[in-house]
């Protein structure tokens, strides 16, 4: 396990979560995300060759109902939270010709 | 302090003996007086409390129960959806954000008569153990305001403690009931996951998060409980057992109960300090002459719970607040492509907090980091599960503090995230486990300020929990 995140980890992983930081920003999550890791890093201790992962605390199956319309929340209150609505839909900016 | 008695106000209302608008009325009352100083609440919802007040009124008159908590009223964690109720999170990405549904935990205290009088404040996305992330202000701790109440879940707990509400409904995923109702000197419960629903609860760490009651007396807590407890079917993760009721066995006692003190955790590897140490000590004092056996357990991976807590609640918690985007909910900063709104409207709305969590739980999910840090965080949990498995078969119980230290001055864990993070290490095991436990206040530590202690318990066991809490409620 590396001690550490480097400063070109946390760009890019800024950019993933789409997050703009500035260079003020970028040196402060490098250090306090590398402190949690490092303290983290306790885990190495233990023995787990072996160990299955638990990725949820019950033994989760999936969940059926009767294939009838239920209740359903209103279009219009739901699009009148959002930032841009039109014609019964969510509006945003151009999608087209981005760069990922 | 707190003068709160959910179960002698609904008797009185439900007896008409009286009206809950008088209650609703004297609980806003105090509000208006001190909520000022303290900013439990990130609203009041005053109009509507008198209004629903109102209505219960009119179902005492016409001879129709309005329910177990008629006239109660309760304050919300602003982290749960209220339909026609802005919900806030405590985020900037949120304000404005009007929910078109309530959460099923809301529904359900309304059908029992409870009144809702606000939404309370919390860390944003009830990440933090103080409420200073809320990016509305901190909450101040009522029992001294030049203290923090504890988090995540500190305005509910905050409310209670003053008399603003006698109940409030919180979430837990990694202790933000348990260590606000032990720094604010209430009780707090986080249930076995899944036994409470958490359709309407905003999301932040999905395989940990849990809603829970918080109470100024355990019978108050229990009485809550037994009301929100219970399957539901728009949460497919809700537990379909059926609930037997709390409230009834209370005074049942605690002889012959094995009762376990967590070694780990009374240790002086943990930094517990010394005062909490010595209440936890006395608590178990106080079960064994009540009756309980007490002995030590050894709970060797507690200690690891902290680490493999901190990898999957941001994991989670990245995937959690991808839809917070600009695009569906609350505020957007324009742009003009999507892709560039989206980026500028997350790195406005979101708190430091929230992006070091973000972008800690990106990293260990990524391409290379994903076994060395998340896989590894999930083999500990498995490791927890077995050995707390172990303890269950000797112990009914297990004893520990709720937090490290009674609560502590603004700012004093502000300056490095690890050190608020340790505030957790009591209460992070029983979410990794998905088992329930509560917080009942203690005594009082050297500073003269509440302290906390913790039960914990197997799957399900919340009645054994709310009768060794109700012994030491009364033994403090």
């Amino acid at each position: 396990m590396p001690a550490r995140i480097s400063r070109q980890d946390v760009a890019h992983v800024a950019r993933l979560a789409l997050l703009d930081l500035d260079d003020d920003e970028l040196d402060r999550a490098t250090e306090q995300l590398g402190a949690v890791l490092d303290h983290v890093a306790d885990i190495e201790a233990l023995d787990l060759e072996g160990v299955p992962p638990t990725a949820h605390p019950l033994p989760l199956r999936n969940v059926f109902r009767a294939d009838v319309v239920g209740s359903v929340l209103d279009r219009d209150e739901v699009l009148a939270a959002a930032p841009s609505a039109e014609d019964g839909r969510f509006r945003v900016p151009a999608v087209l010709g981005e760069e990922p | 302090m707190s003068a709160g008695d959910a179960r002698a106000i609904a008797a009185a209302v439900r007896s008409g003996a009286r009206s809950a608008r008088d209650v609703v009325e004297e609980h806003l009352a105090r509000i208006a007086a001190r909520d000022g100083e303290l900013h439990a609440f990130t609203a009041v919802t005053g109009d509507r409390a008198l209004a629903a007040a109102d209505a219960v009124d009119r179902k005492v008159a016409e001879g129709i129960d309005p329910g177990p908590l008629a006239g109660v009223p309760v304050a919300l964690k602003d982290n749960l959806c209220t339909r026609g109720v802005p919900t806030t999170c405590s985020s900037r990405i949120l304000e404005g954000w009007v929910p078109p549904y309530d959460a099923t935990v809301v529904t359900r205290l309304a059908a029992a008569g409870a009144i809702a009088v606000g939404k309370t404040n919390l860390d944003e996305f009830a990440m933090g153990s103080s409420t200073e992330n809320s990016a509305f202000g901190p909450t101040r701790n009522p029992h001294d305001p030049s203290r923090v109440p504890g988090g995540s879940s500190g305005g509910s707990a905050a409310a209670v403690a003053a008399g603003f509400a006698p109940l409030a409904l919180g979430s837990d995923t990694g202790g933000s009931i348990r260590q606000p109702a032990a720094l604010c000197g209430v009780v707090g419960l986080k249930p076995t996951y899944g036994r409470v629903s958490r359709y309407g609860l905003v999301a932040f760490a999905s395989s940990l998060d849990q809603v829970g009651p918080f109470g100024a007396t355990v019978a108050d807590t229990a009485l809550a409980y037994d009301v929100i407890a219970g399957v539901d079917p728009l949460d497919a993760t809700s537990i379909p057992d059926p609930v037997s009721a709390t409230s009834a066995v209370l005074g049942e006692g605690v002889a012959g109960l094995r009762v376990g003190v967590i070694a780990e955790l009374v240790g002086d590897r943990m930094g517990i300090a010394p005062d909490v140490l010595r209440a936890t000590r006395r608590a178990a004092d106080v079960l064994a002459t009540a009756g309980a056996t007490v002995e030590e357990v050894s709970v060797p991976s507690c200690v690891y719970g902290l680490s493999a807590y901190y990898v999957i609640a941001p994991a989670e918690a990245s995937s959690n607040l991808a839809r917070f985007d600009g695009v569906r909910f609350g505020m957007r900063v324009d742009a003009p492509t999507t892709l560039e709104m989206q980026r500028a409207t997350r790195t406005a709305g979101f708190g430091p907090e929230v992006k070091r969590r973000i972008m800690l739980g990106t990293y260990a999910l990524s391409a290379g980091y994903y076994d060395a840090y998340y896989g590894k965080a999930l083999r500990v949990r498995t490791l927890l599960l077995r050995e707390f498995a172990e303890a269950y078969e000797r112990f009914d119980v297990l004893l520990s503090p709720t937090s490290p230290t009674t609560a502590f001055p603004f700012g004093a864990k502000t300056a490095d995230p690890l050190t608020m993070y340790l505030n957790d290490v009591c209460t992070i095991p029983s979410n990794l486990t998905g088992h329930p436990a509560l917080s009942v206040p203690f005594g009082v530590g050297d500073d003269g300020l509440p302290v906390g202690v913790q039960l914990l318990g197997p799957a399900l066991a919340e009645t054994t929990l709310f009768r060794a809490a109700a012994v030491l409620e009364a033994g403090r």
